[in-house]
């Protein structure tokens, strides 16, 4: 599909326009300049004209499906949150009214709410439990290639087999966890689980966290594997005790990818969605209640997209305002 | 009792790993106290992390009544091997089964088509605006799918898709996700091996055919394992998508069937571990890539 189109460039400059195309005998016969070497003028633009050709050829099935499905989505979110949209019919521009709306809606504030609930403690208990993993993955245990495989598999399971078997562990009268806790705390103080307003996001945020420990885990291992031994042979060399190696040789090398985890797994926190959907519904009563899930059920139960989607430019934001405080963090301390 | 009851043994990791010898040229008493609390933990969080899957397994194969019981009984007096043969006809898992294999591979190889062919263009073709245009895709990364998933549908709905086999392949199959991972790799493979084709006067399709693509096979073997498992797990997508029972996934089918059967607690695990154990499979064959493939590109989902 690529060599119908090269005549126009072949008369720019015939015989470079040949080498990248199929004029193999043309380019042998006349040897063409090597590409990246000051050619003229002509040549220059030729290369330039073909190279832009060829990668729009290379980059377009997927691009322009990447436009329609994802950039124009997210790019039209910053005009439907000033519009009044329902089930049917066209977007209406409505101006603030979504947005003053959402400064009263009480149950939007509660569903940023919970989302910050469960993010302050999903993401040092997964960070906390992620980096110590690796940290222990990167030594030379045996058997850590058998644990590394469990430890990412509940990543790999899908979240409504996961839910379900959770739910029925957290089972508040005889499910596993509270007949093992029962020996400790007694019968009277176990805690109701998903059925307790007080201990609902709890339950949620230990499935969440034993999903996702692997996974991040695995982004920390490679950060560790990146960390050249020299450093720690130079600091034991200079007496440092395993606890100093780690504050001053491993924390230091690993804050790029201490940094990347953090954003990763905050916007992941942030999104939470099906975890909460499928295993409480929100519940009890709203208790688990979170921004995406708002997002959910505003549009697709109410059909209200307008106002859905000014909530969605709110989450958006969130998002985009961690990562450039990540960034900015970073470059502030690079130098 | 609650996440610190789990957290604390957990926690011990962080705390302990970094005694974890580094070279072994000679080992202190403390070292090897550090080692055995390493197994230790090693051997907690393993158990921890395995225990769903044991008692999901183990709950499967329970007579009904013996799924919840005071004091827990680990073991089925009656092996109920029969749960697995009945699901097939209380259920309509194959249907849901063959649904969710034909997205699965029809997404992955478009992912793996579309994703390093791009990936190609944006690492070895220096055409004007490709770091421009490589940004754009790295900055909606960033935005997660659930902030544009109604702009999203109603786009895929107003153009009649909705509730049709294409909407879940449009959805899933143009991913910034395997471009970026697919280029990622092409970045590392030497700049002058493709110059010294285009010298010898191979188009730069027969490039990526001939030489880049042969190099890439655990890449692509790294990128068709995750979207095969994504594409598999996913549960919103089919959610919002689909409606007519006959295009169901098995998310979305066992979601149903958890309802629909909600006592029937064998069968509901029975149910969960077939959905389960295809991609426990195809992550264990795929382990290797799958996890380098996490490892080097870090970004999902």
């Amino acid at each position: 599909m690529s060599d119908s189109s090269s005549s126009d460039v072949a008369a720019v400059g015939a015989d470079l326009a040949a080498v990248g195309e199929a004029g193999a005998v043309e380019a042998r016969n006349k040897p063409p300049e090597p590409q990246r070497q000051k050619g003229g003028k002509m040549d220059a633009k030729a290369i330039s004209h073909r190279n832009l050709r060829n990668g729009l050829i290379f980059i377009s099935p997927n691009f322009i499906g990447f436009i329609l499905l994802t950039l124009l989505p997210v790019l039209s979110l910053f005009y439907i949150a000033f519009t009044k949209w329902s089930a049917f019919g066209m977007p209406v521009f409505n101006g603030l009214v979504n947005w003053v709306r959402l400064v009263h809606d009480r149950i939007f504030w509660q569903t940023v709410w919970h989302t910050f609930y469960y993010s302050l403690v999903h993401i040092p208990l997964t960070l906390a439990i992620a980096f110590g993993l690796a940290v222990l993955l990167n030594s030379k245990l045996k058997g850590r290639g058998f644990f590394r495989t469990v430890a990412f598999m509940p990543y790999v399971t899908s979240m409504v087999a996961a839910a379900q078997v959770w739910s029925m562990l957290f089972d508040p009268k005889s499910g596993p966890i509270n007949q093992f806790l029962k020996i400790f705390v007694g019968d009277g103080n176990v805690p109701g689980w998903l059925g307790s307003t007080k201990w609902a996001m709890p339950a949620v945020i230990i499935v969440g966290t034993w999903r996702e420990v692997g996974y991040y885990m695995i982004l920390l291992l490679a950060g560790l594997q990146t960390i050249p031994s020299e450093l720690y042979e130079a600091a034991e060399l200079d007496g440092a005790n395993g606890w100093k190696r780690f504050w001053h040789v491993t924390v230091p090398c690993m804050r790029p990818t201490l940094f990347f985890v953090m954003v990763t797994l905050t916007i992941g926190s942030f999104k939470i969605l099906d975890l909460t959907l499928i295993m409480t519904d929100g519940g009890p009563g709203t208790t688990t209640e979170v921004l995406a899930q708002y997002i959910y059920s505003v549009a697709f139960d109410n059909g209200d997209y307008g106002y859905a989607s000014a909530v969605s430019l709110v989450l958006l934001f969130i998002c985009m305002v961690v990562t450039l405080i990540q960034f900015w963090y970073n470059n502030s301390k690079e130098d | 009792m609650s996440t610190q009851a789990v957290a604390p043994q957990l926690a011990e990791a962080g705390a302990v790993a970094p005694e974890i010898p580094f070279n072994k040229k000679r080992k202190s008493p403390l070292k090897i106290v550090g080692t055995i609390i390493g197994y230790i933990a090693m051997i907690a969080v393993a158990a921890f992390t395995l225990l769903p899957f044991f008692w999901m397994i183990l709950s499967s194969l329970k007579p009904n009544n013996e799924v919840y019981t005071v004091p827990i009984k680990w073991f089925p007096s009656v092996w109920q091997w029969h749960n697995y043969a009945a699901i097939w006809t209380k259920s309509n898992m194959t249907t849901w089964i063959l649904n969710t294999l034909f997205f699965a591979i029809i997404v992955t190889a478009l992912q793996v088509f579309t994703g390093s062919f791009a990936a190609y263009g944006f690492s070895k073709i220096p055409f004007r605006g490709h770091n421009v245009l490589f940004l754009i895709y790295i900055a909606t990364m960033a935005v997660p799918w659930q902030a544009y998933m109604i702009p999203q549908f109603k786009m895929i709905a107003a153009v009649g898709l909705s509730d049709t086999r294409w909407s879940i392949i449009l959805l899933q199959a143009f991913g910034a996700f395997g471009v970026f991972m697919m280029k990622q790799f092409y970045d590392t493979i030497p700049e002058d091996l493709s110059e010294a084709a285009r010298l010898d006067g191979l188009s730069e399709f027969g490039i990526y055919w001939k030489i880049v693509l042969p190099l890439s096979g655990p890449s692509i073997a790294a990128l068709a394992i995750i979207t095969f498992t994504n594409t598999w797990n996913d549960y919103m997508g089919p959610l919002i998508y689909l409606r007519s029972a006959n295009l169901w996934t098995i998310q979305i089918g066992l979601k149903q069937f958890i309802s629909q059967y909600n006592a029937d607690y064998a069968m509901i695990m029975t149910g969960s571990v077939i959905s389960v154990l295809p991609i426990i499979i195809v992550f264990l064959i795929g382990q290797k890539q799958f996890i380098e493939g996490i490892a080097t590109s870090g970004m999902k989902g």
